[in-house]
């Protein structure tokens, strides 16, 4: 029986009321505060409200280098960094003209798409536990350590790694980087299929996932989302094949853009976990031919700008991050903005999860992704 | 499309269009403030271009000028292409809204109305959604001061 069906036979008299979700809530992995207006357990209406990690990095910007920036931007998606940075170093490049060695832009990939594994595992774990599978984060944060370990020995850093620069990467890959990437490789290639026996394939997961949040193609587009919420909703919005950069530029590198039709949260679900497979793949056929080269091209000692507009995107763990950068030729940018995937995707909450039940509302936002910093910025 | 097709076919369509490629890689369009709805929904279901997917709306501070840049996509055709709208009206400054033709520019534009100060008509909310509701002034607009948060260098 229907719920309205159900409120009718029992003479309920039902009334709307408001409930806060957030800004400390676990299922909203950061500061995000939805007010929600629901009746019973049925949502009708979510009103996202930002800020509590906004920390104006738009206007930061105004007033420091070039070369600062891009200690800013790993903070905005903390768990694509490395992404954020190739984003903001690629489009100062492009503004001067620079063309970096192809060792810079297969190291930039590689790291990219580690960044991208790291990233989803960590989304995978999390996944589980909003969803009450604890057992998921101790496998997904097994296997990120792995990668973690790579990035602190070649990177210097962990999570915030401040690798990419204007004009190339700040030191060369450590000695042990190649061998430990494909030992990472093969260990993750017997590893991942786990994750599809724990929950993938689980009874209770799928009636959690399938069928909750749908999300159309034309809404999908519409709402201007994109990566791995698109990608399920049927969107072709891989950047890495619209508009190639790095290796993906140079070398016709074999990898398939993972499309469902479905829109719900399991087929958000399967396009991460696809991803992880493509992702090795790329890697693999990359980390053996990493060519001799300059690691980094010469820049004067202040960075300046043309004068001019310029947008770089690159396909993030979440979607697509573009940098619009607006220079009047000084050393600082006249006005930058970035265009992060988190809040596009977040524009499309409202849409999925009005009429669904509260409950579902933590699988939705669990397969948006949804990263705070990322969206506040 | 390429970006000499697109003008030539969007040229005629409104008088005081302006284009220019200058110093970017996107065909960029001006577009007066009172025809930029209809531009936009032009844009978007004549079947030539149809740009359905916004992918970053900008506000921007000119100085004398506020604005917003819009970046569109068509994920039919793949070209791209930039609107611009601008504003001399400074202290009430405001803009017709886009949310009716990409839902996406509904989150976009209230973020727009916290830090720029410009209102856009016709949205279905136009709640503060960043700042906390009593802040004063608009963040990104170049004139702002705050002695205390502002690091100047």
């Amino acid at each position: 029986m229907d719920y309205e069906a159900q409120i009718k036979k029992n003479q309920f008299r039902t009334e709307e009321y408001k409930i806060n979700m957030g800004p400390q809530h676990p299922a909203t992995h950061g500061v995000l505060r939805l007010n929600l207006t629901i009746d019973g357990e049925i949502i009708k209406r979510v009103e996202p409200d930002l800020g509590y990690i906004h920390r104006g990095i738009e206007k930061m910007c105004e007033y420091d280098s070039y070369p600062q920036i891009i200690h800013l931007t790993d903070r905005m998606d903390y768990l694509s960094s490395h992404n954020n940075n190739e984003a903001v170093a690629l489009a100062i490049e492009k503004a001067l003209e620079i063309e970096v060695s192809d060792r810079v832009k297969y190291i930039r990939t590689i790291v990219g798409e580690l960044t991208r594994l790291a990233s989803h595992q960590l989304w995978w774990g999390v996944m589980g536990m909003d969803l009450g599978a604890l057992t998921s984060y101790f496998y997904g944060f097994r296997d990120r350590e792995v990668i973690n370990d790579i990035f602190e020995e070649t990177c210097g850093a962990r999570l915030t790694m401040n690798y990419s620069i204007p004009g190339g990467i700040r030191y060369d890959i450590h000695k042990n980087f190649v061998q430990r990437v494909k030992d990472f490789i093969v260990h993750f290639r017997s590893k991942l299929p786990e994750y599809d026996q724990l929950l993938t394939g689980n009874i209770i997961f799928e009636k959690r996932m399938k069928g909750v949040g749908i999300l159309s193609k034309e809404d999908a587009i519409s709402y201007g989302v994109s990566g791995p919420v698109a990608r399920a909703s049927g969107v072709k919005s891989d950047i890495r094949k619209i508009k190639p950069y790095s290796a993906f530029a140079v070398q016709d590198i074999d990898f398939k853009e993972p499309i469902y039709t479905e829109g719900d949260a399991y087929s958000r679900y399967k396009v991460r976990i696809d991803e992880m497979w493509e992702s090795m793949r790329i890697i693999e056929q990359l980390v053996d031919n990493i060519p001799e080269g300059n690691i980094k091209e010469p820049t004067k000692a202040v960075i300046k700008l043309p004068k001019g507009e310029f947008y770089q995107r690159v396909e993030t763990a979440r979607g697509e991050l573009g940098v619009y950068i607006n220079s009047d030729g000084k050393k600082s940018p006249y006005r930058m903005k970035f265009r992060s995937p988190g809040f596009s995707n977040l524009s499309a909450l409202e849409d999925m999860a009005v009429g669904s039940k509260l409950g579902d509302l933590v699988a939705m936002m669990a397969t948006l992704d949804l990263v705070v910093p990322d969206i506040d910025r | 499309m390429t970006n000499q097709q697109l003008q030539d076919l969007i040229n005629p369509w409104f008088e005081n269009l302006a284009f220019t490629e200058e110093a970017t890689e996107f065909l960029t369009v001006t577009v007066p403030k009172e025809k930029l709805h209809d531009l936009a929904e032009k844009l978007k279901s004549n079947s030539k271009t149809q740009f359905d997917y916004l992918f970053c709306e900008t506000g921007m501070d000119w100085g004398e000028e506020l604005g917003v840049i819009y970046h569109l996509r068509s994920t039919t055709h793949g070209h791209e292409m930039v609107v611009k709208v601008t504003t001399k009206d400074r202290t009430t400054a405001n803009l017709d809204t886009v949310c009716d033709i990409w839902k996406t520019a509904e989150l976009h534009e209230r973020e727009i109305h916290d830090l720029f100060g410009i209102k856009f008509n016709n949205h279905p909310n136009m709640e503060v959604l960043i700042l906390p509701p009593n802040w004063d002034g608009y963040p990104l607009r170049k004139d702002y001061v705050d002695e205390v948060n502002m690091i100047i260098r």
